[in-house]
């Protein structure tokens, strides 16, 4: 599509709309913000760092003005394509919506812009016993609104609840530009819970600009365990043996032997090298309930197999057990050039078998392959590490992710628990959702931004809303 | 088989009618506002589907009632602490009002509970939102935008719930003392009630922790859950728990009975009069509050307030039901 005239337009009226630095369409800034962590890559028109919520509304009614889509964007950590530029659009980088707007200790709520790194108001939280309780693995660099849009995990969501039980209102900027106040402080909202559908809309429902979340108090007592086991099968069986015993713990993350040691070669966390499986545990709350379920856990794990059981001395040790773990992605890029991360769900009972599917399709498809994820809600990670100079490599990797993929669903679970659709996994959607409830979220999507330029293109595979489909009635002229 | 042969059936009578409105028990049937009397009556199917307790998640027909869920999960001390305050509410109608429980505080409310949802849409047709799996980012959120939807978008089928395992002690306990310094001695409560007189507190965990929590938070022991105030008008005003303390005498000069919920900022409010509880609605909007009539007051306004983003809410509810045939006047 020739744009070039409607272009220099478009370029005039978003530096009208913003100090005119802060509106770039350099080659430079353009590359870097054509994709996101994933492997998906678009092209921006323009790229916009907005430092209010008014000039986030000015950005997208330049946009709508000149029927430009928009995409929001934080720290670009999103490993599905979400915040990838597709129908060459107004890039919208809230990493400068970055301030703290309130904290209010007593109703243990803060206000914060979408651009806030998430562990960045935990530790401006700290000194209240308070903490934000999300924390996926790129808790340093990911931004908080970036959290609402994929409806972010992390390791402590298995007790605590993903981004969606901690948002409690949402000021957001919908797709013609108008603001709106979804949710609230009050415990409940007269109407449908526009906060709820917003999160986890991957952008597709408008941009937040600034978010309420829930505080919660730190645990008086916490404990971390590291578990090893001589198989993969005996520390899956142990995770699905802990949720049957009825212990929720607050983290219960699994790693399989080549995330172990490589691991343990780059930060030293004194994991065991020659371990088949390990898992970590937290157990938090008060004292006599971490006492019981440490011990129900250690129990749980023997029985199963468990060779060795380590309870953390002291905050140190502590510390260092969960540097292993949240290194692991730093470590496996030196093994690598190249890493493709899945992120699938299956029930906690199915573990066991899909674990073993999943090792026997990369050993099928000659992958190296790794495992590190959050066990305990059954969120399968699966990372395949190659070098992408290999003839024909991503034609295996991409084979090896469907196959996963199926596999998972076959077991009755989902396709992301934490990640997101985006780009990526658009047309695996059919995989769960039959053509009415595609229908459906379509319609939602339809009726929260009728233009259709917040993020266009992502989530919802093509042919979603039942007018696209190829639906021929027999004897109809076309 | 049954229960697939009943969703056809409803999706059947769905497609043809002009006016449809789910019934389960009726426990919360003048929750909001009534429905259209032509609308006519169908009902979802009733009983587990699949329990899968090492899972900790259990899948139901909607119109399964409190007592049947609660029967089959306490025989694995599970609970899906949905704490309706009958239990013959349907899950159906808990989801479709979307009143959550009293252990809000600790449990969080109703909505974190719904994993995934299948109902019947305008045209007929069965569509499922959400996923089993107690984790899932596939796919828009649209369980969430069932829960208290007052069934305006369709006519919910089967659910599935998280469980928990039942804590081993649960314990009230009750003291003279202002509940927001009592709530903010203790850990998580399960719940801190208070009605201008008495806080009441309950906690649950293994016993030395109940025990050591009840010290901290300086309760005696040994007490009992609180009545709900009762009367023919009632109704639930939700506002910012930091409002309660001036929301309170407001409520005693009008002479209702009241229970608040410390530290979530829902109120339970019972009149003798349709003119108290409209009296109870204007302090908690002076509050910045709201409130949602539960019972009786049919002269009344359900909801009282305008509802937020009305046009962005109309919008959506069209989406999903053109013609408006379902639950027509219930919801607005």
């Amino acid at each position: 599509m020739q744009r070039i005239d409607d272009f220099d337009a478009l370029l005039r009226d978003l530096r009208s709309s913003l100090d005119p630095d802060r509106v770039r369409a350099e080659p430079l800034e353009l590359a870097l913000y054509s994709r996101d962590a994933g492997v998906a890559r678009g092209r921006a028109a323009a790229v916009c760092f907005p430092r209010t919520g008014d000039e986030v509304a000015a950005v997208v009614r330049a946009a709508a003005r000149h029927d430009r889509p928009f995409v929001a964007r934080g720290s670009g950590t999103g490993l599905a394509g979400g915040a990838t530029p597709v129908d060459d659009p107004v890039v919208i980088v809230t990493t400068q919506l970055n301030r703290i707007l309130e904290v209010d200790a007593d109703e243990r709520i803060a206000w914060v812009e979408p651009g806030v790194l998430n562990l960045d108001l935990t530790r401006a939280v700290a000194h209240l016993g308070l903490h934000y309780a999300p924390d996926p693995s790129s808790q340093q660099a990911c931004t908080i609104g970036g959290n609402v849009a994929t409806n972010a995990g992390g390791p402590h969501c298995l007790a605590s609840g993903v981004t969606a039980t901690h948002v409690r209102a949402i000021d957001v900027v919908l797709g013609d530009g108008s603001v709106a106040r979804l949710g609230g402080l009050e415990p409940d909202q007269a109407g449908y819970d526009l906060r709820g559908c917003f999160v986890g809309s991957e952008g597709t429902m408008g941009i937040a600009t600034a978010i309420a979340v829930r505080l919660l108090p730190d645990p008086p007592a916490v404990r971390t365990m590291l578990l090893d086991f001589t198989s993969i099968e005996d520390a899956a069986a142990t995770v699905s043996g802990v949720i049957a015993a009825g212990i929720v713990p607050a983290a219960l993350e699994m790693m399989d032997a080549e995330i172990t040691r490589a691991v343990e070669d780059y930060v030293g966390a004194g994991y065991p090298r020659d371990a088949a499986a390990v898992l970590l545990v937290e157990l938090d709350g008060l004292p006599g309930g971490v006492d019981h379920d440490s011990d129900a856990v250690a129990r749980v794990g023997r029985e199963l197999g468990a060779r060795t059981v380590r309870v953390a001395a002291d905050d140190a040790e502590r510390a260092l057990l969960w540097k292993g773990r949240k290194s692991a992605f730093g470590a496996i890029a030196r093994l690598a050039p190249n890493y493709y991360l899945h992120d699938a769900v299956v029930p906690r009972t199915k573990l066991v078998p899909v674990l073993q599917q999943v090792y026997a399709i990369a050993r099928e498809q000659r992958l190296t392959m790794m495992n590190v994820f959050h066990a305990g809600d059954g969120n399968l990670h699966p990372l395949i590490v190659f070098d992408g100079r290999e003839p024909g490599i991503w034609e295996r990797v991409y084979r090896a992710g469907d196959q996963i993929l199926a596999a998972c669903v076959a077991a009755g679970g989902v396709l992301s628990g934490e990640h997101g659709i985006g780009l990526e996994k658009r047309e695996a959607m059919p995989l769960v959702f039959s053509p009415a409830d595609l229908d459906a979220q379509a319609r939602l999507r339809d009726a929260f931004d009728p233009s259709g330029r917040a993020n266009p293109q992502k989530v919802l595979p093509s042919g979603s809303r039942c007018g696209e489909m190829q639906r021929v009635p027999e004897g109809a002229w076309i | 088989m049954a229960v697939t042969t009943a969703v056809a059936e409803l999706a059947d009578n769905i497609r043809t009618a002009e006016a449809v409105v789910a019934v389960g028990n009726r426990v919360q049937w003048e929750v909001g506002n009534p429905p259209r009397v032509d609308a006519i009556d169908v009902r979802a199917p009733s009983g587990v589907i699949t329990y899968e307790p090492a899972d900790l998640t259990v899948t139901i027909g909607a119109g399964t009632t409190e007592a049947e869920l609660t029967e089959v999960l306490g025989k694995h001390e599970q609970e899906c602490a949905l704490d309706p305050r009958s239990d013959r509410a349907t899950v159906g109608g808990m989801l479709a009002t979307g009143l959550s429980g009293h252990r809000r505080l600790r449990h969080g409310p109703l909505r974190d509970r719904v994993l995934e949802v299948r109902f019947v849409t305008a045209d007929g047709e069965l569509v499922k939102g959400g996923g089993p799996t107690v984790k899932n980012v596939s796919g828009f959120d649209i369980p969430r935008l069932v829960v208290g939807s007052f069934g305006t978008l369709g006519v919910l089928t089967q659910v599935t719930l998280r469980c928990q395992p039942v804590d081993r002690v649960s314990e009230w306990s009750s003291t003279a003392e202002d509940p927001v310094a009592v709530l903010r001695r203790g850990y998580r409560p399960s719940c801190v009630l208070w009605d201008g007189r008495e806080t009441r507190v309950l906690i649950e965990g293994v016993a030395a922790d109940v025990e050591a929590e009840r010290l901290a938070m300086g309760t005696m022991g040994g007490s009992v859950a609180p009545a709900f105030p009762d009367g023919p008008h009632r109704g639930r005003i939700s506002v910012r728990p930091s409002t309660l303390r001036t929301l309170a005498p407001a409520l005693d000069r009008a002479h209702v009975r009241w229970l608040a919920e410390v530290g979530v900022g829902t109120v339970h409010v019972a009149a003798d009069t349709e003119a108290d509880l409209v009296t109870a609605r204007v302090v908690a909007e002076a509050s910045g509050g709201w409130l949602l009539r539960e019972a009786g007051a049919p002269g009344i306004d359900g909801f009282g307030v305008a509802r937020p983003n009305a046009v962005l809410q109309e919008r959506i509810r069209v989406a999903f039901d053109p013609t408006g045939k379902f639950s027509p006047g219930r919801a607005g």
